[in-house]
């Protein structure tokens, strides 16, 4: 045992010799979780519109009177023909122009029915998107403000509620995801380069040949990153707490007993790397292109897994950070608790024992 | 001798300071054409600092040098078209072959493609390399690659060759058959700067220099030295020296 | 015997790097395995600690087998590889207590075999190991190798690209530690570190030339070997090697050393011919022969 404590001893003397990466570990996650709290966000603030009114009548000034009032949106320009709005666009710095017909208001009261028309430049197709439902639905608005007297005979009148993120707000769905991608790479990646780092070095040698153990070694190579990568965790959690204002619905334990089994996954793939790696830098490549890209694209940070190709929805549930943001979805926004979380969870569980057992398989007890 | 009365290297009071530490402190040599120089000292003395400013990679803090006739402050790059360079660390590419080494390496030293067409089927007929020719550098024994690297060093026929612990952990055959090709190439006038902390090597050097903590402490022909320091070898010459 | 090896064979892909390789070590004697890089002595080295599986033949350490005696071998023996090979960010005094540690045993406990060698780099102890000196890195790893009290020492190329007062430093450690009762294995491509050895396994392209003392060894080489030196090395070689009855010529140092076939061989006629072919300062003597000489012989 003091053999073991020793190792690990010898462990944090390396991660806080190294002050760059000890930089990147801490700092990361908080760098990560500022950058898509509040840059990164698909809510749309300020965007520049333009507007070409055909018509000038009450109903159009009305409506881009709205428009402009709107924090999401400023109009910079009033175009006089059809002609100026492709040079406008080209320009780039408007997003969307909104076109009112010819007679707008009589249109409206007479035929019943008035057109605009909305040019938006889907170079950025989310932004796009979300300018168009906004414009729909200041215009649908007033469209009712003037039927306030006049009573259709049958309405649907959809009312909508957004539950668990009411306010729709962008960061409570990031905040999983970056959670994930760090939890994975401080853990994974972290690991299989220390391991790797003793093997370039030839320390690995001198350890083979002495009383530790080979699984000691592991043990005590892994063991220091769990408590950093739980660290990282709380930081996560601290932060989107009160920066994000973001809630833990569910029970604060089970989410913090999550955590630390996704920190054991993520461990047992970084030792599973390292048995494959000769190299640090291997291991680097290996850690990122295999690990990194698959969490972001595949595990459903980003890209919504229901409206990827059939493939690749089958290809996500082998992926753990998949199980694991709904796993922490369900506990901090739905606030469910292990009666709805008990198959993701038993995935896991199933993942972190067969990556270990395939690492002991693999680890050699002797060089090449 | 093939040593010529022309001094191709001048080195006068050479210095290369990092702070208040001086690496190279002063230092005062004249090379000879044709003459096989032994540059030595331990790890750390300075040689290497020296040798990077001799072959225009390093900008001396104060002195003067002349290298093959052109300035070390003003002319550095005339001097790096004049010499050639071998180092033990890194001499040639293990991922390409034999070959695919002599033209990248002629063709870096501003070698006509003629030229090196015939340079390296020249070479390739003097060293044997006829069944390698086409394998991959890497899977070559290390001895062959030193000697590789030597006539790649030589291709382009600069006046001086820059070695830098040229043989070190080779067999005793191929490192004579090494010693070999660098007395020929010294008989044809060119000039070899050895540096090098493995002291039987400077037994066949025409006259070494000893550099410890920065300066030239002896500086003489290996057998004078012998009698200076009243040693058997050279390396009873350093200890002696490096122990004071 | 404290290390004994029988038949041992191992290729990596296409390259033998050990072919047939026997000898033993009795214990408490300093054995070198002397051989230019790729002979096979690091293969060598894995084999006898277990790093590395044989393809054929067997050895053992202190009679416990490389392949089922493995974890007592480990528990044992003092290695130090080739590279070196101690944490560059660990402190002198970290990498000793790590090694210590690792091995059930503290610094205190087993002072008295590496004080010595401690007391050199002891002014340095708080200086990161990546931060010393070539020699003084040797020293370390030779500490750290030492501090559980093996029985058996293995050590690959612990001099190579170290300096020459260090390198002398280095045997007159292993002299003393060999009168301790250590078994010390050491390899080297420096063949006049061959003779501090007390016997020697002259090594090339995986094969053994020859085990003896190295007295042994210089006294069995058959010919009388002469120092040649005349004003142009590059044309001595040529004639030399172009004289009638010469059977090797090796530039050695500031002279060429010349060996003959016949019988009758006469200074004076080599004398005369290279006078002839113009050559002036011409100095013939024979000299003893060296391991170097030996090994070359072998080799051919």
């Amino acid at each position: 045992m003091k053999k073991f404590i020793g190792f690990i001893k010898k462990e944090f003397y390396h991660i806080f010799r190294d002050r760059r990466s000890l930089f990147i570990l801490f700092g990361m996650p908080i760098a990560q979780i500022m950058l898509f709290g509040f840059a990164i966000t698909n809510e749309i603030n300020n965007v520049n519109v333009v507007v070409l009114d055909l018509s000038k009548d009450v109903s159009t000034n009305t409506i881009v009177n709205k428009i402009s009032a709107s924090s999401y949106f400023t109009v910079t320009q009033l175009l006089e023909s059809q002609n100026e709005v492709e040079s406008i666009f080209k320009k780039g710095k408007v997003k969307a122009v909104i076109v009112f017909e010819k007679d707008f208001d009589q249109q409206m009261r007479n035929a019943g029915i008035a057109k605009i028309q909305l040019l938006t430049d889907a170079t950025d197709p989310n932004t796009a998107n979300t300018i168009n439902n906004y414009i729909t639905s200041i215009t649908q608005n007033y469209a009712k403000e003037i039927n306030q007297d006049i009573q259709l005979p049958f309405q649907i009148v959809p009312e909508s509620r957004m539950v668990f993120n009411p306010e729709i707000k962008s960061v409570f769905m990031f905040v999983p995801g970056v959670m994930t991608i760090i939890l994975m790479l401080v853990s994974a990646m972290m690991t299989s380069i220390s391991i790797t780092k003793e093997k370039e070095l030839g320390t690995m040698e001198i350890l083979l040949v002495s009383p530790l153990k080979p699984y000691q070694v592991i043990i005590g190579k892994v063991i220091p990153y769990v408590f950093l990568s739980i660290i990282n965790a709380l930081v996560i959690i601290l932060l989107s707490i009160f920066i994000f204002k973001m809630p833990v619905q569910g029970s604060f334990f089970l989410l913090g007993l999550e955590s630390v089994l996704f920190i054991i996954t993520s461990l047992s793939l970084g030792i599973l790397i390292s048995t494959m790696s000769k190299t640090q830098q291997t291991a680097m490549m290996i850690s990122l292109m295999g690990l990194m890209l698959p969490v972001i694209l595949l595990s459903g940070f980003i890209f919504p897994i229901n409206s990827m190709p059939l493939p690749l929805q089958v290809i996500s549930n082998i992926i753990p950070a998949k199980w694991f943001i709904i796993i922490i979805k369900g506990v901090m926004l739905k606030g469910v608790g292990l009666l709805y979380l008990w198959k993701e969870t038993l995935i896991l569980l199933g993942m972190t024992v067969f990556f270990i057992l395939l690492s002991i398989r693999k680890y050699k007890i002797r060089l090449e | 001798m093939s040593v010529r009365d022309e001094n191709i290297i001048e080195v006068e009071g050479l210095t290369k300071a990092f702070g208040d530490f001086k690496a190279v402190n002063e230092i005062s040599f004249v090379v000879k054409r044709g003459e096989i120089f032994g540059f030595l000292g331990a790890n750390g003395a300075g040689k290497t600092t020296a040798m990077k400013m001799l072959i225009g990679i390093s900008t001396p803090t104060s002195g003067k040098a002349k290298v093959a006739g052109f300035d070390v402050f003003t002319s550095a790059e005339d001097i790096k078209k004049n010499i050639g360079y071998m180092s033990q660390k890194f001499a040639l590419y293990d991922d390409l072959t034999v070959r695919e080494n002599i033209t990248f390496f002629g063709g870096i030293y501003g070698l006509k493609r003629q030229q090196i067409k015939n340079k390296s089927n020249q070479l390739i007929e003097e060293l044997g390399l006829e069944d390698v020719k086409n394998q991959l550098v890497g899977s070559l024994p290390l001895g062959w690659k030193q000697k590789i690297s030597f006539s790649v060093a030589m291709l382009h026929e600069p006046k001086i060759v820059f070695l830098d612990e040229p043989t070190g952990g080779v067999d005793p055959i191929t490192r004579r058959q090494f010693w070999e090709m660098i007395y020929k190439a010294a008989d044809e006038g060119t000039t070899i700067f050895v540096t090098t902390h493995y002291m039987d090597e400077a037994e066949y050097c025409n006259r070494v220099s000893i550099m410890v903590n920065g300066k030239i402490e002896a500086l003489d022909t290996p057998q004078k030295l012998k009698e200076q320091f009243k040693a058997d070898n050279m390396n009873d010459v350093f200890l002696k020296l490096a122990r004071g | 015997m404290s290390i004994s090896v029988r038949n041992i064979s191992k290729s990596f892909k296409k390259v033998q790097a050990l072919d047939q390789i026997s000898f033993e070590v009795a214990q408490g004697e300093l054995f070198g395995l002397i051989g230019p890089d790729g002979a096979g002595k690091t293969t060598l080295f894995r084999i006898l600690t277990t790093l590395l599986v044989a393809d054929e033949g067997s050895a053992s350490v202190f009679g416990f087998d490389v392949i089922d005696g493995m974890n007592d071998i480990r528990n044992s023996v003092g290695y130090m590889p080739g590279k070196f090979s101690l944490y560059q960010d660990l402190t002198v005094e970290e990498n000793l207590t790590f090694f210590a540690t690792i091995f059930d045993t503290t610094v205190a406990e087993n002072y008295h075999l590496i004080e010595d060698i401690y007391v050199q780099i002891e002014p340095f102890k708080n200086r990161r190991a990546g931060a010393l000196s070539g020699g003084m890195k040797q020293k370390l790893a030779l500490c750290c190798a030492l501090i559980h009290q093996p029985k058996v020492l293995f050590l690959d190329e612990p001099t190579t690209g170290v300096d020459p007062v260090s390198r002398k430093e280095f045997w007159e450690m292993l002299k003393r530690l060999q009168q301790k009762g250590i078994t010390i294995l050491v390899s080297t491509p420096y063949m006049d570190e061959a003779a501090l050895c007390d016997r020697i396994a002259l090594i090339q392209d995986g094969k053994i030339l020859d085990i003896n003392s190295p007295e042994e060894i210089v006294a069995k080489h058959q010919h009388v070997i002469y120092d040649v030196k005349a004003s142009n090395p590059h044309q001595l070689i040529s004639l030399l090697k172009a004289y009638p009855t010469a059977h090797s010529v090796y530039p050695f140092g500031e002279y060429v050393h010349y060996t003959d076939q016949s019988g009758e061989f006469k200074q004076e006629d080599l004398h005369a011919y290279l006078a002839h072919n113009g050559l002036k300062e011409i100095v013939i003597q024979p000299t003893p022969a060296t391991i170097e000489d030996a090994f070359m012989e072998l080799a051919n």
